[in-house]
């Protein structure tokens, strides 16, 4: 499985807070969350977002509430794929859960900027930064994961 | 090789005999929780997908306490997604408005968790439990649906940071200045992905409500769990709260822990978490007068009734400070019923604060206590991040009941001893 997309750029310790605040936690469809996707933070962030962008930031992002509102709302604002430095745990298995690619790569979360061009394949783990030509490698995800992602979650994968 | 407390409760819960730092493993669960915003999603996602059993009706729990009492027509429909679901499948545990709390005080107050247990829950402060011994974490709705279906749940084992408390507190300092210093020195993410091991002598200092609240925030420097081992204080407890009989687990002699961190209590004083992280501490001695417009007293991290007791201290005869807004929230009916038998409540009015029903409301910016623009609060709840109260100008300062209560005095951030 092979994406590409435009960056939109984070620092460190972005909190599920930001990415859908709580007071749009009443209710769980995906178009009303992504509505309000990081709105405090990026307020345009909804307007600039085409689908298949990608999300980069520094470490520990979506640290904070366990809302699994807020890979919802990243999944359903378009975007194809986050790559983060590193993650906070329960917001790395809420996103894998509901099938968001995510992937932890420290080089690439210092190095790509915002705007760039981003491709990621996800069999082999490699981040393509087309606007600065290099490359960056991540861990690809198991087989198991890979098919969590390509069925849309992990009870879709149950069944 | 020796194995943490939490290690070995998580073996066992896996029917292993041992297992390491960084091994996957599935447990047995006894318990899986999940509130009014979360468990929503986790019912639509089972039923959605066709899931139409449970694994233990009486081993799920479902809370509604955060838009609850109802805040809108959406809210009043997520409750009653879940107060059906709960009909239709038999869930006993189900407390609805006039026998909720606020989940993490309410379900060791009923004896629905003690020590030994694994539990996961749809709320990021799940954590709260290991101040009872029991392993718990935060999940997300998709595996407090898996949970419910199948009464298992998949984890790396983690590794542990130790943290050994010695000493005895000073007064008008307590268990949410030992979690706000903690933070403040392994930061935000200083314990992510691994459990957070309390030991020491001076952990007999600490009273339950101070270990939950403890364990409570172990979740803000990123920590899967936070445990402390089991003793009198802990057994008194449970005591009549369940039929159930603890398992007491102890770490291994040799356990191995990545770090350890050392916490005497004595040198500890009353702390203040700054915008917008909590691991930006100070302690109230050191720093300038910031005028603030709302207090909260409440949450599941401090809304317990030793933290009742405390803010009523500070505020007895004495008046709230013009211009701040003052808003008590009791965690559960218990703690409510008990700040009116105890005239906690009559000091609150008498001070000039509102006393509201159990919610976890305004700590995270859904009701009761909405943040203005550029408004400051100081807040006993968890969480300080940018418009986590409302505005996202607003400022919310992390501190103590005791803190709450003597800056809701003052109109500035302040500790009690600034009152005398």
């Amino acid at each position: 499985m092979k994406i590409q997309g435009k960056v939109h750029k984070y620092g460190d310790h972005v909190d599920t807070d930001v990415i859908i605040p709580a007071r749009y936690l009443n209710t769980g469809d995906p178009k009303e969350l992504a509505a309000h996707c990081m709105e405090d933070i990026d307020k345009n962030f909804v307007e600039k977002v085409q689908p298949g962008d990608i999300m980069v930031a520094g470490v520990n992002f979506g640290c904070g509430s366990s809302r699994e509102h807020a890979p919802i709302a990243i999944k359903a604002s378009g975007v194809s794929c986050v790559i983060a430095k590193n993650f906070a745990r329960i917001f790395y298995r809420n996103a894998l859960n509901i099938g968001l690619p995510i992937l932890e790569c420290p080089e690439a979360g210092d190095d790509i900027e915002n705007g760039d061009e981003v491709a990621v394949d996800f069999d082999s783990g490699i981040i393509t930064n087309l606007t600065k030509n290099k490359t960056y490698k991540a861990e690809p995800f198991p087989p198991f994961i890979q098919n969590i992602i390509q069925k849309g979650g992990l009870l879709a994968s149950l069944k | 090789m020796g194995m943490t407390m939490t290690q070995k409760i998580l073996a066992a819960h896996a029917g292993l005999d041992s297992v390491t730092a960084g091994q996957l493993i599935e447990v047995n669960l006894d318990l899986v929780m999940g509130n009014d915003v979360t468990s929503p999603v986790a019912i639509h996602e089972m039923e959605d997908k066709g899931f139409e059993k449970v694994f233990d009706k009486d081993r799920i729990a479902l809370v509604m306490d955060h838009f609850t009492p109802n805040k809108d027509i959406k809210s009043a429909e997520n409750c009653k997604k879940v107060r059906t679901f709960a009909k239709e499948y038999g869930i006993k545990n189900f407390f609805d408005v006039g026998k909720m709390g606020i989940e993490h005080a309410l379900l060791p107050e009923q004896g629905l968790v003690i020590s030994g247990d694994t539990v996961i829950g749809a709320d990021s402060h799940t954590c709260t439990y290991g101040a009872l011994g029991a392993f718990s974490t935060g999940v997300g709705s998709t595996d407090m649906a898996a949970g419910m279906i199948s009464g298992r749940a998949w984890f790396k084992v983690p590794s542990a940071i130790q943290v050994k408390i010695t000493g005895n507190f000073q007064k008008y300092v307590s268990g949410k200045d030992v979690i706000l210093h903690l933070i403040g020195k392994i930061g935000v993410d200083g314990a992510r992905y691994r459990s957070l091991e309390f030991t020491g002598d001076g952990i007999q200092n600490l009273s339950m409500d101070d270990r939950f609240c403890i364990a409570n925030m172990a979740i803000e420097c990123g920590a899967k769990n936070g445990i402390f081992p089991v003793d009198e204080k802990t057994l008194a407890y449970m005591k009549g709260r369940t039929d159930r009989k603890p398992v007491i687990f102890e770490a291994d002699a040799d356990a191995q822990y990545d770090e350890v961190v050392e916490i005497d209590l004595n040198t500890l004083k009353p702390t203040v978490s700054f915008p917008h992280l909590p691991e930006n501490t100070h302690t109230v001695d050191e720093i300038e007068k910031i005028p603030i417009d709302q207090v909260v007293i409440g949450s599941c991290t401090n809304g317990r009734i030793e933290d009742m007791r405390a803010a009523a201290e500070v505020l007895r005869g004495r008046t709230v400070a013009d211009g701040v807004r003052v808003i008590v929230i009791p965690a559960t009916q218990t703690v409510y019923l008990q700040c009116i038998e105890e005239g906690l409540t009559e000091a609150f009015v008498k001070a000039g604060a509102i006393v509201s029903t159990p919610t976890c409301g305004p700590c995270l910016g859904g009701h009761m206590g909405i943040l203005a623009a550029g408004e400051r609060a100081v807040s006993t709840t968890n969480r300080n991040f940018v418009g986590r109260m409302g505005h996202p100008t607003s400022e919310v300062y992390l501190a103590s009941p005791y803190v709450a209560a003597a800056s809701a005095v003052k109109g500035y951030i302040a500790a009690p001893s600034d009152l005398d």
